[in-house]
């Protein structure tokens, strides 16, 4: 993987080292001689220490550049916290015992500064974190859960960065008594962050853009990738089995339709919740009886309501009706249902021979009971009756008490 | 039929161009096919045919696109939308786009028959999911403005019920003791109010019609 990354990502290498691989990975990572990030770490050694606090400082921050696999990486990166709280008592102990023994080696003027640096140091390797992130990102799906815990530890390392620097401005401005000290130092600090940004500042840019640009593909894939698994799961499902049942009309027909209903369903949105909503409830019914029966069942809806036990009742009756027409209508059911101030009807139809409801045996307990018996104990009515001269409709009718209303 | 009337088809799938030509067999002249936009209203202008069988989606565009293209250099042509769109917005912008019906593709071939020469005789042609969304947009709350355009009559309303369960024509005029002539009228009337009215519903539909 490392061969896609554009530039070495800052990391201490374990070979080709003095101490601690820190100078010579910082070279790498900025592209500069060896030799002379070595001589400005010794150079800013004497310039009251700092060279080596910020070597510590790096030392703490920067990861090992391990050649093994993602585990050894993650229980590194695991391992960076206690690191750096380990490191950041250690320095502050120094520094306290130091200046309780009033050896000032580290002056007043530098503890702010090495904070400041540390601050930096951190969020630098933050921005480098968050880059290789999103680059791992990009290489497979599988590492988005890493990545995504990674980002929220980042996130704390990121603020934690930040908070130092502030600190360290405050410090800078606190330490300073009279007020020309309190603005050089202040002039210092801003020129400190002032150079912290300038440097930081294009590659948080570049790191923001790639980042933004590998998000808007990830999206436009994972889209793509659930569009080919919806139509492998249905569509291409439905087509092998069409093969299959090739000589079976009434199969294939039955295989279409309920395939035809389903995508429409996926592209269309559906109407809403069918164990809430009526129409959902009559649509999903309609589907399941198509599917049961090999009809074609056309339903209409105007208007809807949420399901409650009365209306649940007209729901059931439709069912009754729709799987009596779709055993006896001869393929073709309209159902039409209508939401109304007061009532809530509901029409199945049919194009069969029809049929005469006081001929029908009292032991087929089908269209007496379940419909006409269902709606009659809920407040309801139903009507059966040959319509338009061909055909049989069910007319259900439900009111809707005012109080229910609301 | 003394004059065979002539048909255009404008869809992007030669399958489906080819199944409603089966459906509509020999009693109609089908003069030409479009598989696009640009197409259809090249082929539209040039044979100037009697009714156009037009699909919803098409590569380019949508059906709005040859509607617009069209409808004022052949005016005589009538435009019947057939889709496998049931998404309200789209139904309710192609037949505001001017369109005289709409059906789906799952109609059979007599209904397609008679639905062309419906079309063809300048009525309008209402499959029962048109029905229910004209009562659905027509029936919510008063419009802004309470003119006739935007009111459905009570007759009107009755057709669109009977319509919307599933009835032709010839059985709506029998329920209603009414003559097929008469509710072709009303249908017709429904439609206009369709294509004109700026209720609020259908303004949105228009508006919201997204394009698969």
């Amino acid at each position: 993987m490392s061969t896609t990354i554009p530039a070495p990502r800052a990391a201490r290498p374990v070979t080709g080292r003095w101490v601690a691989g820190v100078a010579a990975g910082l070279a790498r990572h900025l592209r500069l001689p060896l030799w002379l990030v070595r001589v400005a770490f010794v150079a800013l050694a004497f310039a009251g220490g700092i060279g080596i606090v910020l070597y510590a400082a790096f030392w703490a921050v920067l990861p090992l550049d391990a050649p093994g696999d993602e585990a050894d990486v993650a229980a590194a990166r695991s391992s960076d916290t206690a690191r750096l709280l380990a490191l950041a008592a250690v320095v502050v102990g120094i520094g306290l015992l130091l200046t309780a023994l009033g050896v000032e080696i580290v002056s007043g003027a530098v503890i702010p500064l090495i904070v400041a640096v540390f601050g930096a140091a951190l969020i630098w390797r933050q921005t480098d974190d968050e880059q290789r992130d999103t680059w791992s990102r990009a290489a497979g799906r599988a590492a988005r859960h890493t990545a995504g815990t990674a980002a929220s530890a980042g996130r704390w390392r990121l603020a934690t960065g930040i908070g130092l620097v502030v600190l360290a401005l405050v410090a800078l401005v606190a330490s300073r008594t009279s007020p020309a000290e309190a603005l050089q130092g202040l002039a210092l600090a801003l020129l400190l962050v002032g150079g912290v940004a300038l440097v930081g500042f294009p590659w948080l840019y570049r790191a923001w853009r790639d980042a933004s640009e590998q998000r808007r593909a990830l999206i436009r894939s994972e889209e793509r990738a659930e569009i080919a698994a919806h139509v492998h799961d249905s569509v291409l499902q439905t087509l092998t089995l069409i093969q299959r049942f090739a000589s079976d009309p009434a199969e294939v027909t039955r295989l279409a339709r309920t395939e035809e209903r389903q995508l429409r369903s996926w592209l269309y949105a559906p109407t809403g919740d069918p164990d809430r909503t009526l129409a959902a409830a009559l649509e999903r019914d309609a589907a399941t009886i198509e599917a049961d029966y090999g009809a074609s069942i056309d339903v209409v809806t105007v208007g809807d309501a949420a399901l409650d036990a009365r209306l649940g009742a007209l729901v059931a009756a439709a069912r009754e009706a729709m799987v009596n027409a779709a055993k006896h209508g001869g393929g073709s059911v309209s159902l039409y249902a209508e939401f109304l101030a007061d009532s809530a009807e509901v029409f199945v139809r049919d194009r069969g021979g029809g049929f005469d409801l006081d001929a029908v045996p009292d032991d087929r307990l089908g269209i007496r009971e379940s419909i006409v018996g269902r709606m009659e104990r809920n407040g309801g009515t139903a009507t059966v009756r040959s319509a338009g001269g061909q055909g049989t409709e069910v007319h259900l009718r439900m009111p809707r008490r005012v109080q229910e209303a609301t | 039929m003394s004059q065979r009337l002539r048909i255009v088809l404008v869809d992007d799938h030669a399958m489906v161009r080819a199944g409603v030509r089966a459906e509509l067999g020999d009693e109609f002249d089908i003069v030409g096919e479009a598989a696009d936009v640009d197409e259809a209203i090249r082929v539209i202008t040039a044979a100037q045919p009697d009714v156009v069988l037009l699909d919803v989606h098409l590569p380019g565009g949508d059906a709005r696109a040859v509607l617009d293209a069209c409808l004022p250099q052949v005016p005589a042509t009538r435009f019947l939308a057939l889709s496998v769109s049931d998404a309200p917005e789209d139904v309710v912008a192609t037949v505001r786009g001017g369109a005289r019906g709409y059906v789906t593709k799952a109609i059979d071939g007599p209904d397609l028959r008679e639905a062309v020469r419906r079309i063809a005789d300048g009525d309008a042609v209402f499959s029962p999911r048109l029905a229910g969304f004209v009562l659905d947009a027509f029936s919510g709350g008063p419009a802004e403005k309470d003119d006739e355009i935007d009111r459905l009559s009570p007759r009107e309303q009755e057709v669109m019920r009977l319509i919307a369960r599933g009835y032709t024509y010839r059985e709506v005029a029998s329920e209603l003791v009414l003559s097929i002539k008469t509710v072709e009228t009303h249908v017709s009337a429904v439609l206009r109010k369709l294509q004109l009215s700026d209720r609020r519903e259908l303004a949105k539909w228009a508006a919201g019609r997204r394009i698969v």
